[in-house]
């Protein structure tokens, strides 16, 4: 029904419906023959949900894929194999308390009237390794390898299969060092040689006009634009990236900032990572009283991170924070919320809320001892507060001890950041505070943003939404791979400049250099 | 100098399980006189082979990050059920058959087999935590063994020349003065090392344990791993429950009673981890002796059946504090290594 030589395998109109959201929405997607193929989009954009039916690992809601001119479905990522399609996974998914050849071999073991022969795996793993340029011995255990060279185990799986004709690579590069990359790089090229189709995904733009062939623009699950590599800039793919509608009103602010004092600062701030690397590097950034500050930045750029060190979650961070002018030893959370911190965390129903408890419960959760007369609660008074709070931020609730779920996404997010409030905060750090709910309600936490920074908080927000960013914050720090990357003011909030500064941090060494 | 040290400390907690067993058997020689004569050893070999082999089968479990409570109350069915079949044969509309010895053994290897097939079934289909499941066919298979003879012993598990059932008492018996079941607990272990360490399934069922979320993205068929675990388990306990009943002369409706406790002790101080992904058989067979040791050695020495309980219970606490402290340890000389070979 579909044939094309120069296509190893197409998509047609392909839907992904996950209870609440639809993922993709009529995806089409070729997949071109030794080519390597880049996917781009923002996150959430549907890279990877199109990725894993790809590999098998999630089944469409609809749409058909073809290979070789005939319609397959993969029920299982064991029936994708059978076609010679590999993936690397964007979180590695290896066995730490197993072997280097344990975790390459595995569900691809070579075996001997059924007894395993470990001599072939470790003969493999070495010969693979070897091509890799990376001679760890193979009976290492996984746990004890430092992130790059984990990642480099997790490509060398999918090369010891000899039918690969696919091969599915998730953010291959996000752990790995300049050196690392370009050896990445050779192996991809000889794979193509040898007939092997790519499918590349990563966020560093520098890399993909490097290595790719041809490129795939995907956002909000639906497919923008396509084009080959040699026809395009820089430029083009932002633009198609981030999109030009949605625009949202730009608050005008009553206090003259240049004026305001500093509430915080922070001074070379580093957070260590488990097995080597940094979370947060070096990082340098102050809050004015009554100032919106953001933070933007990719995922897993730190930017939660931070937050996290300045609510005391970090205790093996260092570096300075100065605190009305003082330097302040960062305590335990109950601490950093009696200082004046108070925080709406990213994931609202793992991190914000108790779901077994009412909404008026969940409101007081964080101030409780204020409600405490002689150590016992005083009911009148915590119910007194959480209605003025209710009223303040216009929470639609027909009764304050119905259960929390009982109330839209957008009305929960409220009552979290009436939790916030209710602590009686200097600093108010908000962390995706618009994810997972509707335009109105979206539209309404900003103007609650912007109605307490004019009464004096000082506010932080991360947010991966250029333009929500760039309609409510005064200032914006951008973080890159831990490391703050820019510090935009007024006319400098430029998507371009957002964007670029966003990949900036990711070193293949080019860019750090200038 | 102090790496030096530190690798001599390293070795001797790998072997802290064998070295502890080694320092019992020389305190227990010394306390009771008895306690090194063939008598005494044969009837230690008897035991261990009872909680070893349960044990082996707890492994697998524990390996895939599960536990198996419904072990202790295998044995008591397995053998209600086999003394019952001797005993009173099998009724079926109004005529009445007698099983010989080998289909009675197969007949309840299958039966072990099967509760853990509905064991695994239940944890990975349904998704019912794997305590919860096992607790539950505890009290099942505890009241299905009561209810077989109204809560009586089977006292003739010998069989009748006549009907052809003689023989299962010989899985009890010496031959050529070592215990039946120290020989089937030594086969057991032989297939059982073979499976988990030179055989796909072997790494399947460490992956599992290890990172079940990867497994699955490796193709693992994660829950058929999973329900094989608990089959082996059952297949496990209903030998014991064989062996077990063939020892005492009599099927008894509370035999194995809190012997699953046993299991899980011996498989834990042979180092398996209880949130899966690692463990060794051999651990396992020497984690049974070190229990078993403890239990006759005390015994013997007169110790009260009470303070058995708080040693017994001491020694598992005592055996993971200091595996925690190895793997620390590790995890330090790891880093070491590689802050060295910078």
């Amino acid at each position: 029904m579909f044939e094309d030589p120069n296509v190893v395998l197409h998509c047609e109109k392909i839907d992904k419906i996950y209870p609440g959201t639809k993922a993709l929405d009529g995806v089409s997607f070729d997949l071109l023959k030794a080519k390597v193929n880049v996917l781009i989009g923002e996150n959430g954009a549907g890279k990877s949900t199109l990725m894993k039916m790809i590999a098998g690992i999630e089944q469409p809601s609809s749409g058909k894929m073809y290979m070789d001119g005939q319609e397959v479905y993969f029920r299982d990522i064991n029936d994708a194999r059978a076609k010679g399609i590999g993936i690397i996974h964007q979180e590695l998914s290896l066995f730490p308390n197993l072997t280097v050849y344990q975790n390459i071999f595995m569900n691809h073991e070579q075996t001997n009237f059924g007894l395993l022969n470990d001599s072939a795996h470790i003969e493999g793993a070495k010969k693979v390794l070897k091509r890799l340029e990376h001679e760890i011995d193979p009976n290492t255990l996984v746990g004890d390898l430092r992130v790059g060279q984990q990642q480099m185990v997790e490509i060398a799986r999918n090369l010891v299969s000899s039918d690969l004709r696919v091969l599915i690579m998730d953010e291959p590069t996000s752990s790995l060092s300049a050196a690392e990359v370009k050896v990445l790089f050779k192996i991809m090229r000889e794979l193509l040689e040898q007939g092997i189709s790519i499918v590349y995904i990563s966020h560093r733009l520098e890399e993909i006009m490097e290595i790719g062939d041809h490129v795939t623009i995907l956002r909000d699950g639906k497919y923008v634009a396509d084009a080959d590599i040699k026809d395009i800039k820089l430029e083009w793919i932002v633009e198609n990236m981030v999109g030009k509608n949605t625009q949202y009103h730009r608050f005008t602010r009553s206090i003259d900032l240049d004026k305001a004092g500093k509430i915080l600062e922070v001074k070379n701030l580093y957070l260590p990572k488990t097995g080597g690397g940094w979370l947060l590097d070096n990082v340098n950034m102050f809050l004015k009283k009554g100032e919106v500050l953001g933070i933007y930045g990719l995922l897993g750029a730190g930017r939660s991170e931070l937050f996290e060190c300045l609510m005391g979650m970090h205790p093996e961070h260092s570096g300075e924070i100065f605190y009305k002018n003082q330097k302040m030893k960062v305590g335990t959370i109950a601490d950093q919320l009696n200082a004046g911190f108070a925080i709406v965390p990213e994931d609202r129903q793992r991190q914000g809320l108790v779901q077994s408890l009412d909404i008026c419960k969940n409101a007081s959760l964080a101030s409780l001892s204020d409600f405490a007369k002689f150590g016992l609660m005083d009911y009148t008074a915590e119910g007194a507060a959480v209605d003025e709070e209710i009223r303040e931020l216009h929470i639609k609730v027909a009764d304050k001890t119905l259960p929390i779920l009982s109330l839209s996404g957008g009305n929960q997010q409220k009552v979290v950041i009436a939790k916030g409030l209710m602590t009686k905060p200097e600093i108010l750090l908000m962390d995706e505070p618009s994810r997972g709910i509707d335009i109105g309600a979206k539209t309404e936490v900003f103007e609650i943003i912007h109605e307490f920074s004019e009464r004096g908080l000082s506010i932080i927000v991360i947010s991966s939404e250029l333009k929500e960013i760039m309609a409510i914050a005064d200032r914006i720090y951008v973080l890159s791979n831990g490391k703050c990357t820019a510090e935009l003011k007024g006319a400098d909030i430029t998507e371009d400049n957002l964007v670029r500064a966003s990949y900036a941090g990711l070193g293949t060494g080019k860019n750090q250099a200038a | 100098m102090k790496k030096d040290n530190s690798q001599l400390i390293m070795t001797l907690l790998k072997g802290r399980t064998f070295i502890v067993l080694i320092l019992l058997v020389i305190f227990f020689s010394f306390a009771s006189k008895s306690f090194l004569s063939l008598n005494t050893l044969t009837m230690v070999a008897k035991h261990v082979a009872l909680y070893g082999i349960l044990a082996l089968g707890m492994t697998f479990v524990i390996i895939t990050g599960g536990i198996d409570l419904s072990v202790g109350s295998v044995v008591g069915l397995v053998g209600m059920l086999a003394g019952g079949l001797i005993q009173e044969g099998l009724t079926i509309g109004g005529k009445t058959i007698y099983f010989t010895v080998p289909a009675i053994i197969i007949l309840m290897l299958c039966i072990g087999c099967l509760i853990g097939l509905v064991n695994g079934l239940i944890i990975t289909k349904l998704n019912v935590a794997a305590f919860i499941t096992t607790l539950g066919t505890m009290y099942i298979c505890r009241g299905l063994a009561n209810l077989r003879s109204g809560g009586a012993t089977f006292p003739n598990i010998g069989g009748f020349e006549g009907l052809g059932n003689v023989g299962l008492k010989a899985l009890g018996a010496n031959w050529l003065g070592i215990p039946a079941g120290v020989y089937v607990f030594a086969i057991l272990s032989i297939i059982a090392a073979l499976l988990l360490n030179r055989t796909p399934t072997g790494w399947h069922l460490l992956a599992v344990g290890g990172n079940e979320k990867s497994a699955k993205l490796s193709g693992i068929k994660s829950d058929q791993v999973k329900i094989l675990a608990y089959v082996i388990s059952g297949f496990c306990a209903a030998w014991i429950g064989l062996i077990n009943t063939a020892q005492l002369s009599a099927a008894h409706p509370a035999s194995g009673d809190g012997w699953e406790m046993n299991a899980i002790a011996a498989t834990v101080l042979g180092g398996t981890s209880m949130s899966g992904g690692s463990g060794t058989i051999i651990g396992t067979i020497v984690g049974a002796f070190v229990i078993g040791v403890i239990n006759d050695g005390m015994t013997m020495c007169g110790v009260s059946e009470f303070w058995q309980k708080i040693i017994r219970g001491a020694v598992i606490i005592l055996a993971v504090i200091i595996d925690q402290t190895q793997r620390n340890l590790q995890a330090k000389m790891a880093l070491q290594a590689r802050n060295e070979s910078k």
